[in-house]
């Protein structure tokens, strides 16, 4: 295929709940270190969550923090990381030709329920609203925050896509590229759940809200005593560009992203639908060339609901039946569901095992579900291969949205 | 309340508001724009600290007044009563 249409990824920046740039976050997740600790949640008290603790100031003002939101705070932090990482010189790169894509799975609750709690404590004077509700609760907001800081003229805007949007925010950055509407893209997912209540609230009426005196040991996916999900904030942020482009700069490349899909399952609210999964992971395969004795890798979504780890595990136990020898492995029990960011946060964790052949494991399963048994699953103890060519990553979300993606090991 | 604490006050909620600026040697004619960082949208948020820390509200109108130190504590230090 021509280098013009080969869409690569040259630049990554994240914070996660155990660690805020790639090197942090991968030794963090083969050495099994959890980033879920307990949270004082207004009404609710102690929960266990997944926070961040990168430096909101490296790339903003006091004030434009302030005035923005924790969503658009963690993809400045992103997104400058990624553009430092990439090795760009940004002064020179024409800013009407980036544009800006980030999935999300909500967005607006944490300031609504702020501003809604701020009114309650002072005897319901509406006039104490803030005129920043607006433009902070704005469905674009967090990636319009990126091009405010990084002087980005290109389209922005962010794509609601529940827990599926790391990847579905990828994966908008490679239509945007190969449409020829601009030449670099940031892209991936942020969260800032944590931060509002009602996510508690409604996870727990769900009776899917994780809880453990151990908050390390809360999340728990595919573990026969799971009991839900551990709310977690965070971002990853990639650069795309044109492998042409990226070999012209000399520019280190960590995957080429070779095949995806997003389907629906019009069946549920909630509730996962495995045929569909299957479905989307074999369109991602088919749209890539691939078969399923291709992947070396499979990142499962995995959240630690019983139900939604269930049906994943049967999902992938279909899609891989006629696998030999594809591993998979998960990332929540590290660091919790970062919502929006888990794609791509996920994906990140995942890329280095092309340098090095090392899969981490998925983490804190005492006891397998046997529902959730998956031939070469790697859960406890990191696996060294001779190598890892190919990853899909899972990430899907309410509404039956589920999202495939499938990078490779970038070769001459 | 006395001038200078309402000079105080609205310092304070500039610290706030505009936490990289430096409000240690404000000259008080002086336009505060002309000598901070600040935009409108700034001031509607000074209007509104001012509304939820101590009850005193300042209609639209009235927005003008808030121009420099000066002017702002010899409008608000009769509504501070």
């Amino acid at each position: 295929m021509d280098d013009s249409r080969r869409i690569v990824m040259t630049g990554i920046g994240l914070t996660a709940p155990n660690g805020n740039n790639l090197r942090e976050f991968r030794s963090a997740l083969l050495e099994g270190k959890s980033g879920v600790k307990h949270a004082d949640i207004r009404y609710m008290g102690k929960q266990v969550a997944g926070l961040c603790d990168f430096d909101e100031f490296k790339y903003q003002s006091k004030k434009l923090r302030r005035r923005g939101t924790r969503a658009g705070s963690i993809s400045i932090y992103c997104a400058n990381e990624a553009v430092v990482d990439s090795g760009l010189d940004w002064s020179q790169v024409d800013k009407s030709r980036v544009g800006v894509f980030l999935g999300i799975t909500e967005h607006g609750n944490v300031e609504t329920e702020n501003e809604i709690y701020d009114m309650h404590q002072n005897n319901l004077d509406w006039k104490l609203w803030s005129p920043h509700h607006n433009p902070r609760t704005v469905a674009n907001s967090p990636a319009g925050e990126v091009t405010l800081n990084l002087n980005i003229t290109g389209p922005h805007f962010t794509l609601g896509s529940a827990c599926a949007g790391g990847n579905v925010g990828i994966i908008q950055g490679v239509k945007e590229i190969l449409l020829g509407e601009v030449d670099l893209a940031l892209v991936g997912g942020v969260s800032e759940s944590p931060q509002t209540f009602g996510i508690f609230a409604a996870f727990a009426a769900q009776g899917a809200l994780a809880h453990h005196e151990d908050p390390t040991k809360a999340s728990r996916p595919l573990d026969k005593n799971r009991n839900g999900i551990a709310i977690s904030e965070g971002g990853c942020v990639y650069v795309l560009e044109r492998l042409s482009d990226a070999k012209k700069r000399g520019a280190k490349i960590y995957a080429e992203i070779v095949g995806y899909a997003v389907n629906s399952d019009a069946s549920d609210f909630v509730n996962p639908n495995n045929e569909r999964q299957v479905q989307c992971m074999h369109l991602a395969m088919k749209k890539a060339g691939l078969t399923e004795n291709d992947i070396d890798l499979v990142n499962m979504h995995a959240t630690g609901t019983g139900a939604g780890d269930i049906s994943e595990s049967k999902a992938v136990r279909d899609a891989f039946k006629n696998s030999s020898k594809t591993y998979v492995n998960f990332t929540k029990g590290h660091i919790g569901h970062c919502m929006g960011a888990a794609g791509s946060l996920e994906l990140a964790g995942n890329l280095p095992s092309f340098d090095d052949g090392v899969i981490h494991p998925g983490i804190n399963v005492s006891e397998l579900d046997p529902d959730c048994e998956i031939p070469r699953l790697v859960i406890n103890h990191p696996l060294k291969l001779p190598e890892v060519n190919i990853i899909l990553n899972n990430s899907f979300g309410m509404l039956g949205i589920n999202s495939a993606l499938i990078v490779k090991k970038y070769k001459e | 309340m006395s001038s200078v604490d309402v000079r105080q006050i609205i310092i304070d909620i500039i610290s706030d508001i505009a936490p990289d600026e430096d409000t240690t040697d404000l000259k008080d004619s002086v336009s505060l724009r002309e000598q901070l960082d600040l935009d409108s949208m700034d001031f509607l948020d000074i209007v509104m600290e001012l509304r939820k820390r101590h009850k005193v509200e300042v209609p639209q109108e009235d927005y003008p007044k808030l121009a420099t130190l000066e002017s702002c504590v010899s409008y608000l230090t009769p509504k501070f009563g």
